[in-house]
């Protein structure tokens, strides 16, 4: 099941995407390489849930062109997203990320000790028989981790996955990103959270409607930012 | 059965005759479910996940089967395995084989229309995360059809009620006759024109019974297994 290639460096060249007369995502060219977290910046509705779905490979772009580490096919196999609502198949939480096991290609007699492994990895081991749809939201975006690493991904894809959730649970969260991302994942997650990017980012992606207004080392981002957009955001006012 | 005496007195007294009914009813009526149920679950599922020109028709056809009168049932079965029909030969018009085709037939509408709407609602849920999780149609068809379990059993309950409940088709295939084919409802069509109706009230109202029990049964497996698997 496992792709020998890598999927690194995903590179866009000009992409746009339509949706019927309205332009989400207008001639972005930029690459994502390895090494620490990327985050995707900007205000809602600024594109960033569309350009992690491109970069997933489950939409293709209206023009332009994607690839991964050199490859134009959108073969799933070594990337894996977090939705910003993930949603928990009715089984147990055990389950849930044996299910995902079993569709990443885990031979069947390893999928136990693996699930165990992955629930501990991310806190959960005391709820692994409970319903997953009755944990909390922060549990659940804690078992959506668990079930997109299990697909032992080279990149992983995420959608704000603590913007709903308090602090407490976003370090949760943030944690088991951060040991994700020295392991060797490559971060590519969306935020509009300035300090979850002073916290994560090792680069920065600033879209503002559907362009690519700025882009570039976090900390050259956060201390000298070039754009007058970018400013307002460091600065912290509103970015619309 | 002897006419003077009550449904009561049967079911007290455990009249052989009277459990014969019952236990053929809920054989025909069962078994028809449970065939219904494996034909028309992946039908609907599939209905669900696929788009094909004709699609919108097949599934307005589909919602119109479920009001299938059953005497019509009854008679392309009829029709089908009598003496003269295409499958005469195999010699099952007038048994129960007969009966629990005809039911089948009936109901597999029900089932799959059913199960085509829970899954079409479950899959515009569940559809990017099995998208990304790279989950292959068949895949797609077995995970909607069993996270979907607690729904799809009530497309089973309304299956066996119509099944239970009918007398058109089992009366036309099956013949109503004494100690073989007769049912309940077809024992109840019998005393009414018989003019026994304390008998046929009394058949009638085991027979809602008995579908209540079912129904209540079935609820509380759901509420139950709902509680252990969220």
């Amino acid at each position: 099941m496992r792709a020998p290639m890598s999927d690194l460096p995903l590179v866009l060249d000009d992409v746009s995407l339509q949706a019927g007369a309205t332009t989400i995502l207008n001639r972005l060219s930029l690459t994502i390489a390895p090494g620490a977290p990327t985050l995707i910046v900007g205000p809602n509705g600024a594109g960033k849930t569309s350009l992690l779905r491109l970069c997933m490979g489950l939409v293709a772009p209206s023009s332009g062109r994607i690839d991964w580490g050199g490859r134009a096919d959108s073969a799933l196999a070594r990337r894996a997203i977090l939705f910003q609502r993930p949603v928990m198949l009715r089984r147990t939480t055990a389950d849930n990320v044996t299910y995902a096991l079993a569709q990443a290609g885990t031979p069947r007699p390893l999928r136990a000790s693996r699930a165990a492994a992955l629930l501990d990895r991310v806190g959960l081991s005391d709820l692994a028989q409970r319903p997953a749809r009755r944990l909390s939201g922060g549990e659940q975006q804690r078992l959506a981790l668990a079930r997109a690493l299990a697909r032992d991904p080279e990149i992983l894809l995420l959608d704000e996955p603590t913007a709903n959730l308090d602090p407490a649970a976003t370090r949760g969260v943030e944690e088991i990103v951060l040991v994700a991302a020295q392991s060797g994942i490559k971060i590519v997650m969306a935020s509009h959270d300035l300090g979850q990017v002073r916290r994560l980012a090792g680069h920065v992606i600033f879209l503002v409607r559907g362009a690519l207004c700025e882009q570039g080392r976090a900390q050259d981002f956060l201390d000298h930012p070039t754009t007058p957009e970018a400013a307002a955001f460091v600065r912290g006012d509103l970015v619309i | 059965m002897s006419d003077e005496l009550s449904a009561w007195q049967l079911i007290l007294n455990g009249d052989p005759t009277l459990l014969a009914i019952v236990r053929l009813s809920l054989a025909v009526s069962l078994s028809a479910v449970a065939l219904a149920a494996l034909a028309g679950m992946p039908l609907g599922a599939l209905l669900a996940l696929t788009r094909f020109p004709g699609r919108s028709a097949l599934v307005v056809l589909l919602n119109a089967l479920m009001g299938l009168p059953p005497v019509v049932v009854g008679l392309a079965v009829y029709l089908l395995l009598s003496r003269s029909g295409p499958l005469g030969a195999m010699g099952i018009l007038f048994t129960p084989t007969a009966m629990v085709i005809a039911q089948t037939i009936l109901i597999v509408p029900i089932i799959a229309a059913l199960t085509r709407q829970t899954v079409e609602d479950l899959w515009v849920e569940y559809r990017d995360e099995l998208s990304a999780m790279d989950v292959g149609p068949a895949g797609r068809m077995m995970t909607l059809l069993w996270d979907a379990r607690f729904s799809l059993l009530t497309a089973l309950l309304a299956g066996f009620g119509r099944a239970a409940a009918e007398v058109g088709a089992v009366m036309i295939v099956g013949g109503n006759i004494d100690g073989f084919t007769r049912t309940m409802t077809t024992a109840v069509a019998l005393e009414t024109s018989k003019g026994n109706l304390p008998l046929a009230m009394g058949l009638g109202l085991i027979l809602v019974v008995i579908v209540l029990a079912i129904n209540a049964a079935a609820w509380g497996t759901r509420v139950w297994s709902e509680r252990q698997a969220g």
